[in-house]
């Protein structure tokens, strides 16, 4: 990893138009990617991951719009980018792994005509060039016979095997920076360790940046340098991985891993957040999680601000874990 | 707390599929003068387990262990190939609505096991009316005291199942599968689909019943910490078959199979004091194929300490200490206490 900041977003905010109003699905998230770093994005359902994700290659359609913000690949700016432009970048530069195989693959295409079509959007290779670019890219994935998957049609190949064609195909034209939604939800465990292990690796060798997205904190944790939390939409807390899981400042993410059966005696009760996640429309004023937090008080009901206290951020009145030394830090 | 007589009863149960190939298939082969052969799914192959009255049996397995289709006999959805599926020293499948109903399940998907078009009161008062439980005059107060026992307001009952979040649907699909009285649940995946902090909600829930209703329960899951957490004891299946069944801690604690041990290792998880672990060893290869099982230990192909008798002769699943069962020719050995 260098300090090189190659993923620049700032203030982002994605909105849809719904019927019962505009849901801001993505709120004035900020965070940078350094060349060559892994990091984390955890939130729950609807807690605007997938959004920010889909926000940074441009693939909100209406009636969702990115309403406000920045995003900056090398410096280059994103928002806003002509579509033709955008099109050549995506793929080439930016690359998206998503979280159901089965649909994100050609079902009456091959394996090999797949990886052809991605080839041959950013450039004019050579059927042979083609041919052993894709067997490479499937062996890097720890695909066993490369040369008889690449006939093959997806159906033909286990849920695993997909997945590993999907970010063969991801990889194929060395992009900087590869977003992964969920890649390996609809795994099984043994298949989803060998795929972990795998992207490790690839991502050392190639020195690609990866932003993982997932709902499950002990997956991310295998792969992420850094964690970033989100909750209806806003960035909540940041930072290196082993210390946010192990000192989380936000009560939320404090409530997400006590809530996890690991840290209960087995058979007793697991600590729960109360409630569920509110609605994108219909928001609290102030703190989005204060009907749901223990901590709360008078104070919640207005929006906390980012505390930033490099390395880590938080948005929240009563962070916990703060030892003196942190909060004298902090600076609001 | 827990009394050792056998409540569900599977008796060495088999279930295979078959696929018969499609009739223009048959055709050509009939015409070339070939037999047409039917591909044969061995899904679970001669497993017998039992729980006794009160207790969580959970079956842990990757997807195509053959888990579902074992909580499925059970519950006397499935008819076994062979052997049979009993409650309470009763066949599921036989004795007609007496005994069918004895057995209740929890699905994994709230959004397909409930009725879109259905009030979540019809539906959860739909089985017991059919079957007699209640009369269509209590029903109502039926229905608001099931709504009840899952955390749900009473007035849920005049709702559709699209006004409802995940976890509360699957409250729903809960509260219908108690208001048959059921002596036992089998819960497939049950938590599976749901959010993190709504995943234990519903966990709490489940504990929460166990001790009001003294609930037996088959609880079926891929996730290690979940059936950790709820079971009292852990079945491991391996392609169709049981390959370790013990109490839970001991399984977790001193894995004896290797499968056992290598799921354990390859699963991510967090340490007790919340750091990371990154060190997660994957299982080399993927699951043999139903279809065509390896002979001898269907697992040798992945196991780092297999030998040759491994690829030849099936182990049996044989007790291996306290109610313990392992099946494996060389089972790890157990890590000595100081």
């Amino acid at each position: 990893m260098s300090d090189k900041v190659l993923l620049q977003v700032r203030d982002l905010a994605t909105e849809f138009a719904t019927r019962s109003g505009v849901a801001r699905a993505v709120d004035g998230v900020s965070f940078d990617v350094h060349a060559g770093e892994i990091i984390g994005l955890v939130g729950e359902s609807g807690s605007g991951k997938s959004v920010t994700g889909y926000s940074i290659l441009g693939l909100i359609d209406p009636p969702g719009r990115v309403a406000a913000g920045s995003v900056k690949l090398d410096g280059q700016e994103l928002v806003g980018m002509p579509r033709a432009q955008l099109r050549a970048l995506r793929g080439r530069r930016i690359a998206m792994v998503f979280q159901d195989p089965m649909s994100t693959l050609n079902a009456v295409l091959k394996v090999s005509t797949q990886m052809e079509l991605a080839m041959r959007a950013h450039g004019k290779p050579g059927k042979q060039e083609m041919r052993k670019r894709s067997l490479e890219a499937l062996a890097k994935v720890g695909i066993p016979d490369p040369e008889r998957r690449l006939d093959a049609y997806p159906h033909e190949l286990s849920g695993g095997m997909r997945q590993r064609v999907a970010i063969a195909i991801a990889f194929l034209n060395n992009p900087g920076l590869v977003i992964c939604d969920e890649p390996t939800t609809a795994l099984d465990v043994s298949i989803q360790a060998q795929i972990l292990i795998e992207m490790r690796t690839l991502v050392r060798e190639a020195g690609v940046s990866l932003v993982w997205i997932s709902h499950d904190l002990a997956t991310v944790s295998v792969l992420a340098s850094r964690l970033l939390v989100m909750y209806a939409g806003r960035l909540i807390e940041e930072g290196p991985t082993a210390e946010v899981l192990r000192r989380p400042h936000h009560p939320y993410t404090q409530g997400l891993i006590d809530s996890l059966p690991s840290r209960a005696a087995p058979g007793k009760d697991l600590l729960q957040i109360p409630g569920s996640t509110p609605s994108l429309t219909a928001l609290p004023s102030g703190c989005a999680f204060k009907d749901r937090c223990a901590h709360a008080t008078a104070a919640c009901d207005t929006a906390p601000q980012q505390t930033i206290a490099a390395p880590r951020t938080w948005r929240c009145h009563h962070p916990l874990n703060m030892d003196t030394a942190t909060a004298a830090q902090a600076t609001p | 707390m827990i009394n050792q007589t056998r409540f569900i009863g599977l008796e060495a149960i088999t279930r295979r599929f078959a696929s018969v190939p499609p009739l223009s298939e048959r055709l050509a082969k009939r015409i070339t003068g070939q037999k047409a052969s039917t591909t044969v799914v061995h899904a679970v192959e001669d497993v017998s387990l039992s729980v006794a009255k009160g207790e969580t049996l959970g079956l842990v397995g990757e997807s195509g262990c053959g888990k579902s289709t074992l909580g499925r006999v059970a519950a006397g959805i499935l008819a076994p190939t062979l052997g049979e599926a009993h409650i309470d020293g009763a066949a599921v499948m036989r004795g007609g609505r007496k005994n069918t109903t004895r057995v209740q399940m929890v699905f994994q998907d709230p959004f397909a096991s409930l009725n879109p078009r259905m009030r979540i009161g019809d539906t959860i008062a739909e089985g017991p009316i059919a079957h007699g439980l209640v009369q269509k005059s209590e029903a109502a107060a039926d229905v608001v005291r099931w709504l009840k026992a899952v955390g749900l307001d009473a007035d849920a009952a005049q709702r559709f199942p699209h006004q409802f979040s995940g976890g509360q649907r699957q409250r729903v699909a809960i509260a219908r599968a108690l208001a048959m009285r059921p002596d036992a649940l089998v819960c497939d995946e049950p938590v599976a689909s749901l959010d993190v902090s709504i995943q234990a909600q519903i966990i709490n829930l489940f504990l929460q019943l166990r001790r009001d209703l003294n609930l037996t329960m088959l609880f079926i899951s891929h996730d290690l910490s979940v059936v950790r957490h709820v079971s009292d004891r852990v079945a491991i299946m391996y392609l169709g078959r049981i390959v370790e069944l013990g109490a839970t801690e001991d399984i977790f604690l001193t894995p004896r199979h290797p499968y056992t041990s290598a799921l354990l290792a390859s699963a991510p998880r967090l340490a007790a004091d919340g750091a990371p672990v990154q060190e997660i060893e994957p299982i080399s290869g993927e699951l043999p194929s139903p279809i065509n099982p390896p002979p001898g230990c269907a697992f040798h192909q992945r196991c780092s300490f297999a030998q040759p008798r491994c690829q030849q002769e099936r182990p049996l699943l044989r007790a291996g200490g306290t109610a313990r069962e392992v099946a494996c020719h060389f089972p790890l050995q157990e890590e000595k206490q100081p």
